[in-house]
């Protein structure tokens, strides 16, 4: 079994979100980057799949040299082998594109993503690969398991779940419940040091968006506060006054 | 050119978000000085489907195929970029529902179209074809520019208003040359918990953390949920804890929310959990601890002990009600 897993750098959720340039660029300074969570769950899941020889796990990701912090740590966590397409990341249609491109002559069984990127949230990395690859994308799925060549999975839908099965070759988003977040160990760091990380020039590719600029949400106003005695005038101002129901 | 909204339905009927979405498309028609097409594929009535004329589209599409009765991810995706090529329609609307998400970069690949999800703006009039939308996981906005001549845009539930039209729609049945390659993936069992409000579509929302002690607390917050027709929802020790299902967790790592209220109740407001909730409408925060971080983002709150506190909300609710 061979798994791809996509993964993208992304501010630590700590992080207060600035802008320069006249609110057009992230201000990344003292910024720390870490793996994306869900990005971290298809990789763990891959890592469980493959273990005891069963499969090989190849992490991808497209990104400037900054990122390769973040690829060790993957590495780290247990994928086999790295590959970093040397560009950065225009937009989800050049990444995905680079990807796919990457992917489509490696026989690669199974592609996993995050549900998102909790920089740029797109949710869409996922399904571009899918159909550039014109193979099955499955967004946003929350239990992974493999039987042969097919795979089972939970689908989120609202309110529930839809459960599906899925041949090889497969594109997935992963969200929590599909794995645990695995830590490093010493073992795992010191190995991470040696395995291969290549790197790959970018195929050209057409722009088809671009972020002009960015905004920061409105302050809200001063909390007003009711007394824990009179809670039933919160009820009161919630109907006469924000008319919220 | 036209306008093409996908009206994505639910056992059969429209929801709100899905009638939002079509008054947003319909609005960006408008923009551009031209049509709006609807397009339903599934089992709908003909009376649900001209519902959509109420809401701004002047026709309807409608694919009942035995084969599409339930969703087939890439099978719907052919048939939605069929149906803008047949149509000439440059711009194509969805909401950014799970299954919207799963279509829409599908489709964008397969028009060649730059996608803006999660729109929770009207795209700008000018001669840029311009989008607002939510990045760094609630913390920012970022407006994008699609420059390529095909655009998908998928749009934020709750984010935009119902505008009725009062027209009516033609509606035309619509067949589509399917593929076997298509249908690949295959559903085995489908459930749901169909007596609760879902947590994305919800416009009202009664959450609850840490602070609840343990799971046997969660009587009364669902009582007062409810109460307010509102879903439920808890911060993500709740969740891994197994107090309650992983899909009630909010923030950056669960799902993120914009209903018009957000209550919540012992939950100290970690930036996180803002991540998911920043952009609900109205906040209200119940916690014991005055110094809760959460005080900081809310619009109300209340200084007290929720063992307290929710009791006598629900009284009060229960009085409104009743008046
Ligand atoms: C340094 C930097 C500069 C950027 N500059 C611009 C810019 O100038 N203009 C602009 O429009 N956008 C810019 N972006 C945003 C960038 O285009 C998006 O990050 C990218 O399009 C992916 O979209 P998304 O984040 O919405 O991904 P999503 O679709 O939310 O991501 C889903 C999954 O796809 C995978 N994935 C996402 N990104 C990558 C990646 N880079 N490598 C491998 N896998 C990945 C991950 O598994 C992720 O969980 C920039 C991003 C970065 C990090
Ligand atoms: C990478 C990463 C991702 C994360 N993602 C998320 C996420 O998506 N969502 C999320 O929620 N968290 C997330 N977290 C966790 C987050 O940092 C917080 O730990 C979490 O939100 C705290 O949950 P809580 O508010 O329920 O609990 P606590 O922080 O323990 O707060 C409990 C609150 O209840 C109050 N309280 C106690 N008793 C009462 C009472 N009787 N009446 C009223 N109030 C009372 C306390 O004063 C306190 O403020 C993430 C963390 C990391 C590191």
């Amino acid at each position: 079994m061979k798994i791809l897993v996509c993964i993208s750098n992304v501010p630590d959720t700590t992080t207060k979100i600035t802008f320069t340039d006249n609110n057009t660029q992230f201000n990344t300074a003292g910024v720390q980057f870490i793996l994306n969570p869900y990005d971290e769950i298809a990789l763990s899941r891959a890592v469980e799949l493959a273990e005891g020889g069963k499969g090989t796990v190849t992490v991808i990701n497209v990104g400037e040299v900054s990122t390769e912090p973040t690829i060790r740590k993957a590495l780290a966590v247990g994928a086999d082998e790295a590959v970093r397409i040397n560009a950065k990341p225009h937009d989800a249609y050049f990444v995905a594109y680079q990807i796919a491109e990457y992917a489509k002559d490696k026989a690669f069984d199974m592609i996993l993503t995050g549900r998102e990127s909790i920089d740029y949230n797109g949710a869409k990395v996922a399904g571009m690969i899918g159909e550039l690859l014109d193979i099955p994308s499955v967004s946003i799925i929350k239990k992974l398991d493999v039987d042969g060549t097919t795979a089972t999975v939970d689908r989120e839908i609202e309110s529930g779940k839809e459960v599906i099965t899925i041949p090889f070759p497969f594109v997935a988003g992963t969200a929590e419940g599909v794995a645990e977040w695995k830590i490093p160990n010493m073992r795992g760091i010191m190995s991470a040091r040696t395995k291969p990380l290549t790197v790959v020039e970018p195929k050209e590719v057409k722009t088809l968006s671009e972020i002009l600029s960015f905004e920061t949400p409105a302050p809200r106003g001063q909390v007003k506060l009711v007394p824990a005695d009179d809670a039933a005038k919160l009820i009161d101002l919630l109907h006469n006054e924000a008319r919220v129901f | 050119m036209s306008v093409l909204i996908y009206a994505e339905n639910a056992d059969g009927k429209f929801k709100k978000s899905i009638f939002e979405a079509v008054s947003y498309a319909k609005a960006i028609a408008a923009q551009n000085n031209t049509t709006l097409v609807a397009l339903s594929i599934g089992n709908v009535a003909a009376a649900e489907l001209s519902a959509l004329g109420k809401y701004g589209a002047e026709k309807v599409l409608n694919v009942s195929n035995d084969k599409l009765k339930s969703f087939v991810n890439q099978a719907y995706a052919s048939v939605i970029a069929e149906a803008a090529k047949k149509e000439g329609s440059t711009i194509v609307v969805l909401s950014n529902s799970f299954s919207g998400k799963g279509l829409a970069p599908r489709i964008a690949v397969k028009l060649g179209a730059g996608l803006s999800d999660g729109a929770v703006s009207l795209p700008d009039a000018g001669a840029r074809f311009t989008v607002k939308k939510s990045v760094f996981s609630g913390k920012a906005f970022a407006v994008v520019e699609l420059t390529s001549e095909n655009k998908v845009v998928s749009l934020t539930p709750n984010s935009y208003k119902l505008v009725e039209t009062g027209g009516n729609a033609t509606v035309e049945d619509f067949t589509s040359d399917l593929k076997d390659s298509d249908f690949k993936t295959i559903i085995k069992d489908i459930v749901k918990a169909t007596d609760k409000v879902s947590l994305p579509d919800a416009e009202l929302v009664v959450s609850a953390g840490r602070g609840l002690k343990g799971p046997e607390n969660w009587g009364m917050i669902e009582e007062l949920a409810n109460l307010l027709g509102a879903a439920t929802a808890c911060s993500k020790p709740v969740s891994d804890a197994g107090w309650r299902p992983h899909s009630e967790h909010v923030g950056q790592t669960g799902i993120a929310i914009s209903p018009n209220l957000y209550i919540a109740i012992g939950i100290s407001g970690a930036i996180q959990h803002l991540a998911g909730v920043s952009s609900s409408k109205v906040i209200v925060v119940i916690n014991k601890d005055p110094e809760a971080p959460f005080f900081k983002v809310a619009d109300y709150g209340i200084v007290g002990d929720a063992f307290e506190v929710v009791p006598k909300l629900i009284e009060a609710v229960k009085q409104l009600k009743a008046s």
